[in-house]
């Protein structure tokens, strides 16, 4: 769009606060089922039943991953047809409607195999309409802004997919403290049944949403093409059937977004796992540390998004690239180094043995649970706990379980909160200008269609697939704990050499 | 720099068929070593998608190697 046919700046921030925050919602819908995946499965997904355990994975893989670029095809194509706006309220609507349901489904125990059956479908109703949101989202603001600021605009549409992160978190992190003066009650009951209130409280946040989105107008260059009856009848087949948008779409995708989506997954997801399942730091300073780290680093994606309208998309996301590349394997070992009570002195004199014994439930079987506290020079709390379970009915007593959480101390928080920023700061760079950069590369009439599908293959599925993928090298190479980083760094690595040499720097106008 | 692109394009045309075998080779094995209805799925699930990636990149790669992506073009 040109300067001249641009909304006014006051327009404009009307335009991204109503876009944003419908998508930042979406983001926290989509992410507190990810959050929560322990606690559901414990809820919904019985160990012993294999074919809870099935649904278990369908809802993980199916959902989180498959489902998205179905919804970016489905979704896309509507918003070509039909226009941005209704397109993207109904994503919202179908996302708001699916987590609220979530939250209202009685649990495995109580209405047995429906329960999961129920979580799977709308977890997959979930991944659909986040598939149709981001695209509809950034090409609304792309197009109601002008060329000179497309970056900076769009960048606050790409803040939102971190930020919906921090709120989700955020949201878990309180709820698991506020239900009971006490801490270890206030956990207990939130797995019981205070992980509901963070899904009910999506219909809300939609509510809102779904107000301000109905006031909005549609964008001016889609009712120009309708108005001159330039709409595509068929944008599937013109988005993928024809070789000259076909070959944009594959650059895009093995160009910038496989990469880009590689990137914003490791550094926000299997880093937030390393840091719990490798690190064995404790579960609430684990989050909160990542939080921080958001908090301080979400302003870089204005910043590199405004940058790009001076400087070019291309190289902001290249050097992002190039950045993590060069990185991870330093900043990963950093976090073991960083955890590790190896090398540190342990204050015998302060070591704690405590022990508690409880009935299971309403039975008569009883739980001990023995807990030993380590403490090291520099602050650092290691927890042993054991648990044995003594049955009444003489039963054999099952194998204890051992688990162990590492508490850092403060020094060593703000040094772990440092590496974090650093890699959340890589997903600014790459994640910053890319909405501005796919918008560029489609025409108006199959724009929604053609950048939803590789937006969507490269986080959904490339991104999406990290943690998964990460974790099978860590089983497959057993001994070295930084295998899992073979695959972004791979991917990534064809990403850049890909987009530095067939993406053209220079972006073109929106003009039909 | 065209050059160099359509040479690129032969790496890209290998590399979709390299990746579907070594998938295809781990899924396998992964199935054998824990054959449960979980792994058979986690994997099936896991190279169906990648297929059409696969066929993508390869079509990416002959693009390349027929100069659709050289400068000017």
């Amino acid at each position: 769009m040109s300067s001249k046919t641009a909304a006014p700046a006051k327009d404009i921030r009307k335009i991204i606060i109503a876009s944003s925050v419908g998508t930042l919602i979406e983001w926290y819908d989509f992410y507190i089922f990810g959050s929560l995946a322990t606690v559901i499965a414990g809820q919904f997904f019985p160990k012993s039943n294999p074919t809870a355990g099935l649904l278990s994975t369908l809802a993980t893989f199916a959902a989180g991953f498959v489902v998205r670029p179905f919804g970016a095809l489905v979704f896309g194509r509507l918003g070509d047809l039909i226009g941005r706006k209704y397109t993207f309220l109904l994503t919202l609507i179908l996302m708001g409607g699916s987590t609220f349901a979530i939250g209202l489904v009685p649990g495995y125990e109580r209405i047995g195999f429906v329960a999961p059956l129920l979580v799977v479908l709308l977890r997959l109703l979930q991944g659909l309409a986040l598939g149709g949101e981001y695209g509809g989202a950034a090409t609304y603001v792309a197009e109601h802004s002008p060329g000179h600021r497309r970056g900076f605009y769009t960048s606050w549409i790409q803040a939102t997919a971190t930020v919906g992160l921090f709120v989700s978190l955020g949201i878990i992190l309180l709820t698991r403290h506020i239900l009971d003066a006490d801490t270890a009650r206030s956990i207990e009951k939130f797995n019981d049944w205070g992980w509901r209130i963070p899904f009910l409280l999506s219909i809300l946040l939609v509510a809102i949403s779904v107000y301000i989105r109905m006031k909005m107008q549609e964008s001016p260059l889609f009712q120009q093409l309708k108005t001159e009856g330039k709409l595509s009848t068929n944008p599937l087949k013109e988005s993928f059937g024809h070789k000259a948008n076909l070959k944009v779409v594959l650059l895009a995708l093995f160009g910038a977004t496989m990469g880009q989506g590689v990137v914003f997954y490791t550094s926000q997801f299997y880093a937030q796992s390393f840091l719990e399942t490798v690190c064995k730091i404790d579960f609430d300073q684990a989050k909160t540390m990542l939080l921080i780290a958001i908090l301080l680093a979400t302003p870089f994606f204005v910043v590199f998004g405004g940058w790009s309208d001076r400087v070019g998309r291309k190289w902001i996301m290249m050097i992002g690239m190039l950045l993590a590349i060069a990185t991870y394997p330093v900043l990963f070992r950093q976090m073991l180094s960083i955890s590790s009570p190896e090398g540190r002195t342990e204050l015998n004199d302060q070591k704690e043995i405590r022990t508690s014994v409880a009935f299971i439930g309403g039975s008569r079987d009883l739980i001990r649970t023995s807990s030993t506290l380590h403490h090291y020079d520099g602050g650092m709390l290691v927890t042993e706990t054991q648990k044995d379970t003594a049955y009444a009915s003489g039963k054999a007593a099952a194998k204890p379980v051992v688990t162990a959480s590492r508490t850092l101390g403060t020094g060593d928080y703000w040094k772990m909160v440092g590496v974090l920023f650093l890699m959340v700061l890589y997903v600014t760079m790459v994640y910053g200008p890319i909405a501005a950069f796919l918008v560029e590369l489609f025409p108006t009439r199959i724009r929604y269609t053609s950048m939803s599908l590789p937006y969507h293959i490269g986080n959904g599925i490339f991104g999406g697939m990290t943690p998964f993928i990460a974790t099978l090298l860590t089983t497959i190479t057993v001994g070295n704990k930084l295998v899992g980083l073979w695959y972004p760094i791979g991917v990534t690595a064809i990403c850049l050499v890909i987009g530095a040499l067939y993406i053209p720097s220079r972006p073109r106008e929106l003009e039909g | 720099m065209n050059l160099l692109k359509r040479v690129l394009g032969i790496v890209w045309i290998a590399l979709g068929p390299l990746v579907l075998f070594w998938l295809i080779r781990t899924g396998a094995g992964e199935i054998a070593k824990n054959p449960t209805a979980n792994t058979r799925v986690q994997w099936s699930v896991f190279i169906l998608i990648f297929i059409p990636i696969v066929v993508g990149l390869v079509l990416f790669g002959y693009y390349s190697l027929k100069g659709e992506y050289d400068n000017g073009k």
